[in-house]
């Protein structure tokens, strides 16, 4: 469905990636896992036209994304939730909702996959008034995810979901990216807690220092020596 | 007291005229974060582009409410088109170099526009003309003259449909979403180029009906009027907090009070000091204005 290949990025003189090539096939949940500053986000910006890769190409369903401006890339079925989450904290938590369903004009469709969201958070249903700045962090990374599949997008790009989540709040997120991921949409996850993403996930990319320096199915991965040691911390 | 009544009228047209070119500052600093000096200049086109409506419309006047109307919309449109072009052919090519290009660009086209002005219009003020005659009422002293009070009319009018539109449109809640964050605004499917054009384009026509409004009230205008106004609507802007849209209009407000009050009370040579007295006091003491909130956090 979606694959990179060789795609190489620079942020000015730092080479964030250097020849990233993975495959995210239809259906399933892909893993890219590695510590900071790996470049794991920098791969999700490279696939979303937010950065711009100075070689390789990165191919959804065949088109070439290099050079398609964002909005259009999101027009295309593909929707990323930003690290650090990116509610639109002064606006209200419906509006932002609706800003996700953006490309839909249909109200009634509109108000369809307003309902879809709640039911994947009811917690949001209570909170469709507040401005979206003053919910706890679970609750805006609960929006982020809500406003992103609002777009009914054909593959969900994950960033770093877990991120200052308590543990609870944290199966919250991962129960309902299995539960959209089995209605259907393909996802690629990024995660830092490895052992998490390993266990959520068909199959796993390890990214150090900008490259893919391990692949293979997650269950393998978890096993793999290398990548206890390095990343799970055994 | 009765001093304090005319001044108060007097400060609400003028305030009313700051407040809608703050608008435009404060709605284009929104979404680019840039301050444009050219602001200010458009305004000044605004009115010229009035003159030039209402001189070719006169043949046809009909009654000064349509007149008044038609001038109006022409010198928006035309001056929305201009701010259309400034923005792709001077701002945009620049949009991701730093902040400090963009100001210079700014500051540049703001001397070009002042610069071809005195080309093309000449630089000796023209005198407006008079779309709506005179009419002045007296009560317990304080005057009140029609065109003030259409001045005051028009620009709350537009202010309340600037405000549906922000708050009450798709479109508008998507220049909500640009001026929060760029990025996570483009993930949403929003043609961001499309919306900073767009706000260019208000805000450029809301300073082209200042530019209307303020020449039915005072008909001189020459090609540098819009460099003290542009100054001070900025001053407007900052003072209510840039960014904010309520801000920009109590800030207007304001600043047209406070300038009128110095001139009935104190002394007229005082009247533009104020202006920037009150951006001084502001620096130092509410660098973010009234109603801002600081910098905003962006992820």
């Amino acid at each position: 469905m979606l694959s990179l290949k060789g795609v190489s990025t620079r942020y000015g003189a730092i080479q964030a990636l250097s020849d990233v090539s993975l495959e995210v096939a239809q259906g399933g949940i892909a893993t890219l896992i590695g510590a900071n500053g790996a470049g794991k986000s920098t791969t999700l910006r490279s696939i979303m036209g937010l950065a711009h890769p100075h070689s390789g190409d990165v191919l959804f369903e065949g088109k070439r994304l290099n050079r398609v401006p964002t909005h259009r890339i999101a027009a295309l079925g593909i929707s990323l939730v930003p690290e650090g989450r990116a509610v639109f904290a002064n606006l209200t938590v419906a509006e932002n909702l609706e800003l996700g369903g953006y490309l839909q004009k249909d109200r009634n469709k509109l108000k369809r996959d307003m309902d879809h969201v709640y039911e994947v958070f009811p917690r949001l249903k209570e909170r469709l008034a507040q401005m979206a700045g003053t919910l706890s962090g679970g609750e805006q990374q609960m929006l982020a995810i809500g406003r992103a599949i609002m777009a009914r997008p054909r593959l969900l790009l994950l960033d770093e979901p877990s991120l200052g989540l308590a543990p609870l709040m944290v199966h919250v997120i991962f129960d309902a990216i299995a539960r959209i991921n089995a209605e259907g949409t393909t996802i690629l996850l990024v995660e830092q807690n490895a052992n998490l993403a390993l266990h959520r996930s068909q199959h796993a990319y390890v990214l150090e220092t900008g490259r893919i320096i391990m692949h293979g199915p997650s269950s393998v991965l978890a096993q793999d020596p290398r990548v206890k040691e390095a990343y799970l911390g055994e | 007291m009765q001093t304090f009544f005319q001044q108060l009228i007097n400060g609400l047209s003028l305030g009313s005229i700051y407040a809608l070119v703050a608008l435009g500052y404060t709605m284009v600093y929104g979404v680019l974060r840039l301050i444009n000096f050219a602001h200010g200049d458009v305004y000044m086109l605004g009115a010229y582009f009035g003159y030039y409506a209402a001189r070719i419309l006169h043949p046809y006047r009909v009654v000064p409410w349509i007149d008044t109307l038609a001038v109006m919309v022409a010198s928006m449109v035309a001056c929305g088109l201009t701010a259309l072009l400034i923005e792709r052919l001077a701002y945009r090519p620049v949009r991701h170099a730093s902040r400090l290009t963009m100001l210079i660009i700014a500051i540049g086209v703001s001397l070009l526009l002042e610069s071809l002005g005195q080309i093309v219009f000449g630089a000796d003020p023209k005198f407006f003309p008079q779309l709506i005659p005179e009419k002045t009422w007296r009560w317990h002293g304080v005057i009140f003259t029609n065109q003030e009070m259409v001045v005051i009319l028009v620009a709350f009018i537009l202010m309340v449909l600037l405000n549906l539109f922000v708050y009450r449109t798709r479109t508008g809640k998507a220049m909500r979403a640009v001026s929060f964050n760029l990025d996570a605004a483009k993930l949403m499917g929003i043609n961001t180029d499309r919306i900073i054009s767009l706000t260019f384009v208000i805000g450029s026509s809301l300073a082209a009906a200042g530019g209307v409004l303020v020449s039915i009230n005072i008909p001189g205008i020459d090609p540098l009027m819009g460099v003290m106004t542009g100054l001070k609507a900025f001053v407007a802007a900052v003072l209510g907090g840039i960014g904010n849209i309520f801000g920009a209009v109590l800030g207007g407000l304001i600043l047209g009070m406070a300038e009128v009050m110095v001139a009935g009370y104190g002394s007229s040579t005082y009247r533009d000091a104020i202006a920037f007295l009150i951006l001084i006091a502001i620096l130092l003491f509410k660098p973010a204005g009234i109603l801002g909130k600081g910098q905003v956090e962006k992820v």
